[in-house]
């Protein structure tokens, strides 16, 4: 099954499916895109009409889990099973950090990407999932480029920021974002520098060959998206403008008072996301955003950027 | 020098400028419904149809596009580009431009976990096989009088297809380093 075509065979080679291009090429075709955390299929209904590239099917939204506090899982698979036949485009859904048994059934339900996620409970304190045996291509969250690049040799085929998700607060995703796209660009400066690659490696707890091959492409060998705390249009452009390649939304839209009117906006800002003019137009009249969160209003141990390592 | 455009509202455009720019053209990102009038050729990316054909009809870009089609510019889909280009794709919720006399499922294989490389032989383009991915990708299930097909699989089903000036693709040359089809379609522009 997982035999590449060879580039100069005869077009009667057989069909290679789970490639690593095929995991990394879908999140390649999200770009520029929104992905919408939905707990209903009327609410996948809704992202998809205000055009969302995929939604992202979990039990809570961050923000209830926040409040509501208890073991937070993968989503009911029924639930699951009412999002897929509700819309056309992708439909990711969480597993829990290191719940491969949860990942597992999310494949089975044909779900299109598995988050493993630190918005949910961890059920493994020392191991990630080992996402290259899975056929179903996985995001990951990171808080700087060794997270990322751990989760990469891993297996995980895209790339969010971790954020503080649920706290409609775009501090904790700025920062992650800026960790990672200054990172890269050190990397990318001493390319050539072996010395200074291999002890990026050890610091990273990755393979030399990694580090070397982002260092050369002065970018992640994956699509890198945004999440945690985007609430309003601006956010959506500004973590756009900070280099994300595309932005998950996960409270923001359904705990705000409109919820069609801001996904739709936040969808054109993304899009559109160095014209302040059209910002400023989709902006107007989207009624409350969601109240949101400031960092220092939450303990220690009630962050989630934390959970993951 | 030849000025290629590539719709960027959505999707994998960057990949596409990129396999423009690798074979000499100056290529740029289209998000504006003026910036159709200087371009020579158009690439409508992979991404999804339902988000590009939203932004696309929101912001005026169809009937730009209709016009200059209709003034004999090449446009060529891959993937949700091919399902934007088709005339007829069953139950699709968002405004496409309906450009060519195809008809197009969408999602025809299945799921993420259905997605295939596979090597396909296409005529036009010379005797060695292209090498295709196809990622959650449409089929095209009906052609019209005026349109050849340029490519299928084993099994018969139709997944590039040509009318006149304009093209579809069902997979993603962009996504590898053979950029055959992309000189393939530029070579349209003189036609």
């Amino acid at each position: 099954m997982r035999e590449m075509a060879s580039p100069n065979g005869s077009p009667n080679a057989p069909r290679a499916t789970a490639t690593p291009a095929l995991k990394r090429g879908l999140a390649q075709m999200l770009k520029g895109g929104v992905i919408m955390d939905v707990v209903t299929a009327e609410q996948a209904k809704i992202a998809e009409d205000a055009g969302a590239v995929a939604v992202m099917a979990l039990e809570r939204v961050p923000a209830d889990i926040r409040a509501d506090g208890g073991v937070a899982r993968m989503s009911d698979p029924q639930k699951v099973l009412e999002i897929i036949s509700a819309v056309t485009i992708p439909v990711m859904a969480k597993a829990r950090i290191g719940h491969f048994v949860e990942a597992q059934v999310l494949e089975a339900l044909g779900v299109d990407y598995v988050d493993e996620s630190e918005v949910l409970t961890p059920a493994d304190e020392q191991f990630h999932i080992k996402k290259d045996v899975f056929k179903v291509p996985f995001v990951c969250g990171a808080r700087d480029l060794g997270e990322a690049l751990r989760r990469i040799n891993e297996g995980a085929a895209m790339i969010r920021s971790k954020g503080e998700a649920g706290t409609g607060n775009i501090v904790e995703a700025v920062r992650h974002l800026r960790a990672i796209t200054s990172q890269l660009a050190e990397l990318a400066e001493r390319a050539n520098d072996n010395a200074f690659l291999s002890s990026k490696a050890t610091e990273y707890r990755v393979p030399v060959d990694l580090v070397r091959e982002v260092a050369a492409n002065g970018k992640l060998p994956v699509v890198l998206f945004c999440a945690g705390g985007i609430a309003t249009p601006a956010d959506a452009a500004l973590t756009m403008q900070l280099g994300a390649e595309g932005n998950f939304v996960g409270s923001g839209i359904f705990k705000s008072g409109e919820p069609a009117k801001r996904a739709k906006a936040i969808v054109d800002a993304t899009t559109h996301f160095t014209d302040a003019k059209l910002i400023a137009d989709v902006s107007r009249g989207l009624g409350e955003p969601m109240r949101g969160l400031s960092l220092e209003a939450i303990p220690a141990g009630e962050r989630l950027a934390v959970r993951g390592w | 020098m030849t000025r290629a455009g590539v719709l960027g509202l959505q999707g994998d455009f960057i990949e596409h400028i990129r396999a423009l720019r690798s074979i000499g053209v100056d290529a740029v990102d289209v998000r504006r419904p003026e910036q159709l009038e200087g371009i020579d050729a158009l690439i409508v990316p992979g991404g999804e149809s339902t988000t590009i054909g939203k932004l696309a009809a929101q912001y005026g870009i169809i009937p730009k596009l209709r016009e200059r089609v209709d003034q004999g510019m090449p446009v060529w889909g891959t993937c949700a580009g091919a399902i934007f280009m088709a005339r007829d794709v069953p139950a699709h919720p968002h405004p496409l431009a309906e450009l060519m006399d195809i008809t197009v499922e969408r999602n025809a294989f299945g799921r993420q976990v259905d997605s295939f490389e596979v090597d396909l032989s296409v005529a036009a383009i010379g005797e060695l096989p292209f090498h295709a991915v196809f990622i959650r990708a449409p089929l095209i299930s009906r052609v019209g009088p005026d349109v050849e097909t340029l490519a299928t699989l084993e099994d018969g089903t139709i997944v590039a297809a040509q009318q006149g000036r304009l093209m579809a693709t069902s997979f993603h040359p962009e996504l590898t380093q053979d950029a055959r089809l992309h000189r393939y379609f530029l070579s349209l522009i003189a036609a």
